[in-house]
């Protein structure tokens, strides 16, 4: 069974952003870098299968440079080798995006069984690059998947969204993307990390494209509220509640 | 014209869909509509409610559930015929998957879960980012615009119009229907009221402390009329259904009041509920994160504040 990952490099951002001068960016001066939650669920998923199956587990992200950094922690988690398609730096919108990563995947002699993504990245949330994928592939895809099971080159899958579960089937090769509650992802050992610096990683240069969705400026979102007005401490400050649910008409 | 994609399951209306409706009404003054699937018939009279002129229902015996990829190639057909200006759907994950696979089939471009629309050459659109925590203002260079109105962006305003059905058969790819539902339910809310309609929810986090001590948030919740809610690391533990969980990666809910007990307010639990009317926090520690979104705050332990408050609402009831 060979899986390929696909990944991204984001900061770790807390509740309070702060941008560029230009507004173009997130200031990452006093950040550390991840990857998206959901994807740790995908390599997990990823190194589970090939514990049990054989077979490998390659990681693929497009990224700065830096990106190597990523890669290199998920190696540790037992990954076998990685490939960054190195940019400038700058964000690819998600067509550019999607057609550097099917351009890379065409170009290796391993036809991975299975493609995961996560369900969908922190920081651009553009919910298309796994579809783009697929459809590139004519390949099956099934997103949001919280339960997979694998046999006979059939994947069974649960999608959770909203109240609503479902259970999907399709065959292999197929795209899955999936999200957190899939799995507990592993910390990497020690002995990972050490392997993982001598792993693989194969460095391209996609070609650049021109975006058609073209970000011109980031802003932070205006908050509803100016913060909580404190009512109180404990018990004592049940009455003062009971006023604000009379005020604002959930209590007659 | 604008063509705007009305989510539903088996029938039943996502909500939201109306306010991609409204969004599309200020747009332009020509809005269809279309549902996939035979089941979405039945939505004329709503749509019509909300501005749509036109239902269009694609018809096909696999488009019986939830079939994205099938979804995408129906609307490529209906496109082709109509040539509207623009696509819009609500932007749930079910909308933001639908026209993804629209936009792929066509090679376009796709703005996920905007806020603000302006048709033009090229269109802009504001559109959300980090869990809604920052907005960007895009280009989208494409005569077509397809996009997704981002959740409770836009209020849904009735504007009344007589609404005719037109039907058409959907022509589907094999790959469309490779992937095969063999089953769904299991796990539904535990409460009465849909979280998604629900005008009060009381919703509870890590500092519940366990399953048992969630009977605190039923019962205030009953009372009210409301449903039980949820952060993430609660359905995580097993405390609560999936279906509960509010977030991000859960429902995105606007009722008139939310309840956030032992709810600390990571970044993706906020993205689910900072669009409700009135949130009042009870946590233990004045520090915690949510009480930047929210109204109003007790300082205090769950577990002691829920039953009071219970038993105030109880004697106000008489």
């Amino acid at each position: 069974m060979d899986v390929l990952v696909c990944l991204k490099r984001v900061p770790l951002a807390g509740s309070t952003f702060l941008l560029t001068p230009d507004s173009r960016d997130i200031n990452t001066e006093f950040l550390g870098f991840g990857i998206s939650p959901h994807e740790e669920n995908a390599v997990e998923a990823g190194v589970q299968l090939v514990e049990q199956m054989g077979g490998t587990l390659t990681l693929l992200t497009l990224g700065p440079t830096e990106a190597e950094e990523q890669l290199r922690s998920q190696l540790a988690i037992g990954a076998t080798r990685g490939i960054l398609l190195e940019t400038d730096g700058e964000d690819w919108d998600p067509q550019a995006t999607a057609a550097a990563l099917v351009d890379a995947i065409n170009a290796e002699e391993t036809k991975f069984d299975l493609i995961l993504f996560g369900a969908e990245s922190a920081d651009s949330a553009g919910y298309q690059i796994h579809i783009r994928v697929a459809h590139a592939l004519s390949r099956p895809i099934v997103t949001n998947v919280k339960t997979m099971k694998i046999e006979n080159g059939i994947a069974q899958c649960e999608r959770a969204v909203g109240s609503v579960r479902e259970l999907y089937e399709t065959t292999l090769p197929a795209v899955i993307t999936v999200r957190d509650g899939l799995n507990i992802p592993r910390y990497p050992s020690v002995p990972g990390r050490i392997q993982a610096r001598k792993k693989p990683i194969d460095h391209k240069k996609p070609e650049s494209h021109v975006p058609k969705l073209e970000k011109v400026s980031l802003s932070v979102a205006p908050s509803n509220s100016t913060g909580a007005q404190i009512l109180g401490n404990g018990v004592d400050a049940v009455p003062a509640l009971v006023d604000v649910l009379r005020t604002i008409g959930v209590l007659a | 014209m604008i063509l705007v994609l009305i989510d539903h399951d088996r029938g039943e209306l996502d909500a939201l869909s109306l306010r991609a409706l409204t969004a599309a009404r200020k747009l332009s003054d020509e809005v269809h509509a279309v549902v996939i699937g035979s089941a979405g018939a039945g939505l004329s009279t709503i749509v019509g409610e909300y501005g749509a002129s036109v239902l269009h229902v694609a018809h096909h015996d696999g488009l019986t559930d939830y079939t994205p990829a099938a979804s995408g190639r129906a609307l490529v057909q209906l496109v082709s015929t109509l040539k509207p200006e623009a696509v819009l759907a609500a932007g749930t994950p079910r909308g933001n998957e639908q026209l993804a696979h629209l936009a792929t089939i066509l090679d376009l471009p796709m703005a996920a879960e905007c806020s603000e629309i302006t048709l033009g050459n090229p269109h802009t659109v504001v559109r959300a980012r980090w869990a809604a925590n920052l907005m960007e203002q895009a280009l989208v260079h494409s005569e077509l615009l397809i996009a997704t109105v981002l959740a409770f962006a836009v209020e849904a305003e009735p504007s009344p119009v007589s609404s005719v059905v037109q039907d058409f058969d959907a022509v589907l790819e094999p790959i469309d229907l490779l992937v095969r539902i063999l089953g769904r339910g299991g796990e539904a809310a535990k409460s009465g009221a849909s979280l998604a309609d629900a005008k009060v929810i009381v919703s509870g986090g890590r500092g519940v402390g366990g399953p048992e001590a969630f009977s605190l948030l039923e019962e205030l919740a009953s009372l009210l009329d409301g449903a039980v809610g949820c952060s993430r690391v609660v359905t995580s533990s097993g405390w609560r259904p999936h279906a509960e969980q509010v977030g991000q990666t859960g429902t995105k809910v606007a009722p008139d009041l939310y309840i956030a007990a032992g709810i600390s307010g990571a970044m993706q639990h906020i993205a689910g509920c900072k669009n409700s009317k009135t949130i009042v926090v009870i946590n233990t520690d004045p520090e915690a994160p949510i009480l930047a979104y929210a109204d109003y705050a007790i300082i205090g332990d769950l577990h002691k504040v829920l039953p009071a408050l219970t038993e105030a609402i109880k004697a106000t009831k008489g």
